[in-house]
């Protein structure tokens, strides 16, 4: 789904836990989450220390969409 | 004769420890068979056995890559096995890419034989098809009773050191290895008898398949991120409380478009997963944890973003077909384009 919107011209960041399938079906910015069935959030945590890491994603997500590539990139942290 | 060693990977699933509230398991080692294993045990028949199941939860796999990979060596290690096999693992795109990770990481280590069964859509044959043998199978479990004999048959030929033929015949996904052989009819001969077929519409097979780089380039990057109009849109499941649109749990046939005019946050009572393919207790308590709409709301109220687009796009990955996911994105890019979003953040369980 991330390569076909990004055929359509716009950019894609596409947020994930396993960044291999992420490289495999060809998204070209990848930022890793933190788990499978909660990527942007940690039930263990407080809700205000969840919503800091969840706010700290997407403003890495963000970033990666003002960052120029031009081959696949994972952005760390 | 000895009999040969067989050591078994499986998930927590087929290792009858639970479903999805089970996926953050470590690996745990059994001796002897657990599950399909029971098959795979009474097909090597005399030849083989299973001396031990090694099982590890798929998200535990696949969150913890390196950590669970070593773990696993190691009790693969203490058994001395003469083929690894893993899975099968059909459509299941985690439970696959642990299959594959295994047994790169055992033939690595070991320098023995390994293999595995999967669906040819999962991305774990991508991944993995260069470093391990994968045993085409069905896309569901349903495929169990013709994946196992093919699978054992394979293995034995692995472990007795055969001559495999063509990767077809073998049943066998193709590695991408290239053996220099006699052919009885000379190479102009062929091609020109490839060339009539094909002029006559009749059918031929190429001996050299052009490789399919199905990539698409990087979009250049938002300059001004406070006048771009960011979408949200998700394969995690996200929808309306109570599914209105009946969003199938797996192996969708549609995507959903839903306004989130309005909404500073999304919560139970607002909003849940239609996802089959992970533990939803998470994102059904506060789907923000999958599709961000509360700090996306933040970030546009300071002026960080220009705006979130007002409908978020939304549908269920577990099985989906390759078909149907290139179909819902093609149509949901065209949407998005003609609504003028400049950015997308996609995000995936």
């Amino acid at each position: 789904m991330v390569k076909e919107i990004e055929r359509c011209g716009i950019p894609v960041v596409h947020m994930c836990t396993v960044v291999p399938i992420s490289l495999t079906v060809g998204a070209n910015r990848i930022i890793p989450t933190v788990a499978i069935p909660h990527p942007l959030g940690n039930p263990n945590l407080t809700p205000e220390d969840e919503k800091h890491i969840r706010r700290n994603l997407v403003e890495r997500a963000l970033k990666a969409l003002q960052t120029e590539v031009h081959v696949q990139t994972v952005f760390e942290k | 004769m000895k009999k040969i060693r067989v050591v078994h990977y499986i998930n927590q699933f087929y290792g009858q420890i639970g479903g999805e509230d089970k996926a953050d398991i470590a690996p745990i080692l059994k001796e002897g068979f657990v599950g399909p294993g029971m098959q795979i045990n009474n097909l090597l028949q005399e030849r083989g056995e299973i001396v031990a199941t090694v099982i590890c939860g798929d998200n535990y796999f696949n969150e913890n890559l390196d950590e669970a990979t070593d773990t696993i060596l190691g009790m693969i290690g203490q058994f001395n096995p003469d083929i690894v096999i893993a899975g099968p693992s059909f459509n299941a795109g985690r439970y696959g890419m642990a299959c594959g990770a295994v047994c790169k990481a055992v033939s690595e280590k070991f320098n023995i034989p390994t293999l595995t069964g999967m669906y040819i859509e999962s991305p774990g044959v991508d991944g993995y098809r260069k470093y391990t043998y994968i045993v085409e199978t069905a896309n569901s479990a349903v495929g169990m009773r013709t994946a196992l004999p093919a699978m054992v048959k394979l293995a034995l030929k692995l472990v007795d050191g055969v001559e495999l033929g063509d990767p077809k015949e073998e049943g066998y996904i193709a590695r991408g290895v290239r053996r220099n052989y006699f052919h009885a009819v000379r190479g102009s001969k062929r091609a020109v008898d490839m060339l009539i077929a094909k002029i006559n519409d009749q059918p031929f097979t190429t001996e050299y398949p052009m490789p399919t780089f199905d990539r698409v380039a990087p979009n250049p990057h938002i300059v001004d991120m406070s006048k771009a109009t960011i979408a949200l849109v998700t394969s995690g499941g996200i929808v309306p409380k109570g599914n209105p649109d009946h969003i199938e749990s797996s192996s969708a046939s549609k995507f959903g478009k839903y306004d989130i005019e309005g909404f500073t946050n999304l919560t139970e009572k607002t909003h849940e997963t239609a996802h089959g393919g992970y533990d939803p207790v998470y994102a059904n308590l506060d789907a923000d944890r999958v599709l961000p709409v509360d700090v996306l709301r933040e970030l546009e109220a300071e002026g960080v973003i220009g705006k979130l687009h007002r409908y978020f796009y939304t549908t269920v990955g577990n099985g989906t077909s390759v078909a149907n996911a290139k179909k819902f994105a093609a149509a949901i890019g065209k949407e998005l384009v003609e609504a003028k979003v400049d950015a997308v953040i996609l995000t995936s369980t």
